[in-house]
């Protein structure tokens, strides 16, 4: 690790001054920003530990929403019991995600934050990355890219986003508030991460010094059909080679609202529009959910080593929604 | 604590087994690094340095967590428990089932396992549910498959996970 200096923040304006200023970043639970550094992927001359700030709050907002405070830790969340019983889909998400070590420690504000495992990105032995380094290239469009996007890439980067929370906080339409010297603002999570295009080093809307207060979920009328899917190379502790969250609003039988988003396949997590429409006045018990998976996965494009997950992505959307349905 | 030249010595208090620990440290040293090479606990390993292994598991404020991915620094004022702080009790009956069950070789995960055995009873006893909890709403079970997920996040290289899990389960089962 490179030198860098260490301040706790006293309070979110302190935080936000400091985190402004050139070669500062802030460290919440650390597991993706210390991991990193270590690795020599990011060196931060300063770091703004926002840690104790008191942002770790989980309430319920009027007309039945909830606020999850940015600094509360991913164990938390997932068991509050608000989040247990009206956003089980958030709470599936998070346990599907790391152990519970890394649970513990980390927290929703650096989970939405945290960076690609993208193995070039990962190791500076490669010069090329254009996440790194921009301009110097992608290492993965031609190198081994199983783990990367089917979804949203460019010739300029391939890597997806690697977080569970993400995909089940954009099926449930989560506002992401920010906050800055400039003031408050709401960011919807489909909107906060970007696409990769010709500048995949700049990953999300917020600005340097801005922090993440808190997460905003609408009322949640997804509580008894919704299922959260995550496949990976081995049954626990690993990232997603492609995750699924599913959401259905029921009304006497028939489906009212659908949310299909997906991990694991693109730069962002990857909601299926066209696929949710399919589904929108069938009945549950006899919705065209094959149709709706086929849907998902139109407009995939593979690389030279990841064409399995787009029948990997088919299959998952097409098991869990009968999870879901169920 | 105030703000430091880069890499300047910070000066900090961890409550590390029940005793306040006075601290000289650069920031970049880890909490694992922390306890091993300044306070000479050598109870928590260092396997992989990268959150990937759980050798390194101590309890924060009651909370296992990889000592490993978390800066000294962040943690003043911390209670920091590592294996030296179990009570004889604690450690005789978790041992005890780790040596009846034959739950490891070489023993280099051993000790992470063991923090690991005693965070998840509590979180049992907490209520806190797993990934492959059936329902998240009512008491959860303590099958072997919720041993197994509670225990990913500690891996052994010596694959010693059928007798873990069997470890695991004696101490749930008197606990
Ligand atoms: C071995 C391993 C396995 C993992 N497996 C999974 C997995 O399966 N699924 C999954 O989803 N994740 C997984 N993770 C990633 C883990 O979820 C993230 O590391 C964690 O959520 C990051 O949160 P943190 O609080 O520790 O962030 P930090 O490391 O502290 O910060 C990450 C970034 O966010 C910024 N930041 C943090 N908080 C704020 C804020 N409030 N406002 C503005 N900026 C902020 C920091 O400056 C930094 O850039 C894994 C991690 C490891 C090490
Ligand atoms: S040494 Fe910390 S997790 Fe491996
Ligand atoms: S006993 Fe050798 S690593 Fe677990």
């Amino acid at each position: 690790m490179l030198p860098f200096s260490y301040t706790r923040a006293a309070d979110g304006d302190a935080a936000i001054a400091a985190g402004a200023l050139p070669g500062a970043k802030f460290l919440a639970g650390g597991t993706n920003l210390v991991d990193l550094m270590k690795g020599g992927v990011e060196a931060p001359q300063a770091l703004i530990d926002i840690s104790r700030l008191p942002l770790a709050g989980i309430s319920a907002l009027q007309q039945g929403g909830v606020r999850i405070g940015a600094l509360a830790r991913n164990s938390d969340t997932a068991d509050h019991p608000v989040i247990r019983s009206r956003y089980p889909l958030l709470s599936r998400a998070l346990l599907s995600g790391a152990t519970p070590q890394l649970r513990n420690a980390a927290t929703v504000g650096g989970n939405i934050l945290q960076r690609t495992r993208c193995h070039y990105f990962y190791d500076p032995g490669f010069q090329m990355c254009n996440k790194r380094n921009p301009g110097s290239g992608c290492a993965a469009l031609e190198g081994h890219n199983r783990m990367h996007a089917l979804f949203g890439a460019s010739a300029h980067c391939v890597a997806t986003h690697p977080s569970d929370m993400c995909v089940a906080l954009s099926a449930l339409d989560a506002l992401v508030r920010l906050r800055s010297a400039a003031g408050e603002r709401a960011v919807a999570m489909l909107d906060f991460h970007r696409l990769p295009g010709d500048e995949p080093h700049i990953e999300t809307r917020l600005v340097p010094g801005e922090l993440i207060v808190s997460v905003d979920l609408p009322a949640s009328s997804f509580v008894k059909h919704c299922a959260y899917l995550k496949v990976r190379d081995r049954a626990s502790f690993a990232f997603a080679l492609v995750s699924v969250a599913i959401a259905l609003d029921v009304r006497e039988g028939l489906i009212h609202e659908a949310r299909i988003a997906m991990g694991g396949v693109a730069h962002k997590p990857w909601r299926a529009f066209g696929a949710e429409q399919l589904l929108v006045g069938a009945p549950v018990d006899a919705a065209p959910f094959a149709e709706a998976a086929g849907a998902a996965v139109e407009g995939a494009r593979a690389l030279k080593h990841n064409a399995f997950k787009i029948d990997l992505a088919r299959r998952a959307v097409l098991r869990a929604l009968r999870i879901a349905q169920s | 604590m105030t703000e430091t030249a880069t890499s300047d010595a910070l000066a900090l208090v961890l409550k590390v087994n029940g005793a306040d620990r006075e601290l000289q440290i650069d920031p970049r040293v880890t909490l694992l690094d922390a306890l091993r090479d300044h306070l000479g606990l050598t109870g928590a390993k260092k396997g992989c340095d990268r959150g990937q292994c759980g050798a390194c598991t101590v309890l924060v404020n009651g909370r296992r967590v990889y000592s490993c991915l978390t800066l000294a620094a962040a943690h003043d004022g911390d209670r920091i428990a590592t294996i030296e702080s179990l009570s004889a009790q604690e450690l005789r009956s978790v041992q005890a089932a780790f040596v009846e069950h034959d739950a490891f070789q070489c023993g280099y995960c051993t000790s992470g396992q063991i923090m690991s055995t005693v965070a998840l009873l509590d979180e049992m006893s907490a209520g806190a549910a797993s990934a492959v909890t059936p329902r998240l709403t009512g008491p959860i079970e303590l099958t072997d498959d919720e041993i197994r997920e509670r225990m990913s996040g500690n891996v052994c290289r010596c694959g010693a996970y059928p007798n873990i899990v069997a470890a695991v389960r004696a101490v749930a089962g008197e606990s």
